[in-house]
């Protein structure tokens, strides 16, 4: 299963909360797409799931601030 | 599970704003991977009761007055420049203006997010309050000694 999630209108904690809470809906193997904002989520976001055991697959600049972080669960 | 990183806050506090803080640090703990528990105490007992609003709440006249007076989730002041009450409301329109997390939200997040919730035993003693009196997300009444025992090995707060 594929889900996204926009947190680019996000700030600490809630960044890393709804990715979390997002993260916890989906099964092992399921990719979560996420649009966030450069500075601090793009910076923790990626480190923090790494840290509880998930995969990020890519980290991709959409446009401006905007970038997607793709995470296998 | 006994690896895994561990914060423990003491929520003495009752103002607002140190709740904030309170469920910023356990919801954003939380959501990094960390085991929270949050013992609540004292003042802090007016950020988890049931009631949400000013209610005679307990056993005994005085402890029943006095939980009138220390008030309920609503009623949480600001620790500075509280203007009678009404700076909470203004501070969750400007939050909720910039798009960060309320006070609401956050205890939320920390709920959804398996956060630990306990109650001091000493002060519902002294307050004459009983489990019930709580959300249902207060997990236990602890006390000293099994408080320390729950947040042995990891890093402690006290939030007054």
């Amino acid at each position: 299963m594929k889900a996204s999630l926009d947190i680019t209108k996000e700030h600490c904690p809630m960044t890393f909360v709804k990715t979390k809470l997002a993260l916890s809906k989906l099964s092992k193997g399921d990719i979560l797409e996420v649009l966030l904002a450069k500075g601090e989520p793009l910076e923790n976001v990626p480190k923090s799931v790494t840290e509880q055991g998930y995969k990020v697959l890519s980290i991709e600049h959409i446009e401006g601030d905007i970038y997607k972080v793709v995470i296998e669960k | 599970m006994d690896n895994k990183k561990k914060l423990s806050i003491v929520c003495f506090s009752g103002d607002f704003d140190k709740a904030v803080a309170i469920f910023t640090i356990a919801s954003g703990a939380a959501a990094v991977g960390y085991e929270v528990n949050l013992f609540f105490t004292f003042w802090g007992f007016n950020i988890i009761k049931k009631k949400r609003y000013r209610h005679f709440l307990g056993t005994g006249f005085l402890a029943r007055v006095f939980n009138f007076l220390m008030g309920g989730f609503m009623n949480l002041p600001l620790s500075r420049l509280n203007l009678f009450g009404f700076a909470p409301k203004i501070m969750t329109y400007m939050m909720r203006k910039r798009n960060v997390a309320t006070l609401n939200e956050l205890l939320q997040a920390s709920i959804d997010l398996g956060v630990n919730f306990y109650a001091c035993e000493m002060s519902m003693v002294i307050l004459g309050m009983k489990l019930e009196d709580f959300i249902p997300q207060i997990k236990g009444v602890l006390g000293v000694a099994k408080f320390l025992e729950t947040a042995e090995g990891g890093q402690i707060l006290f939030i007054s």
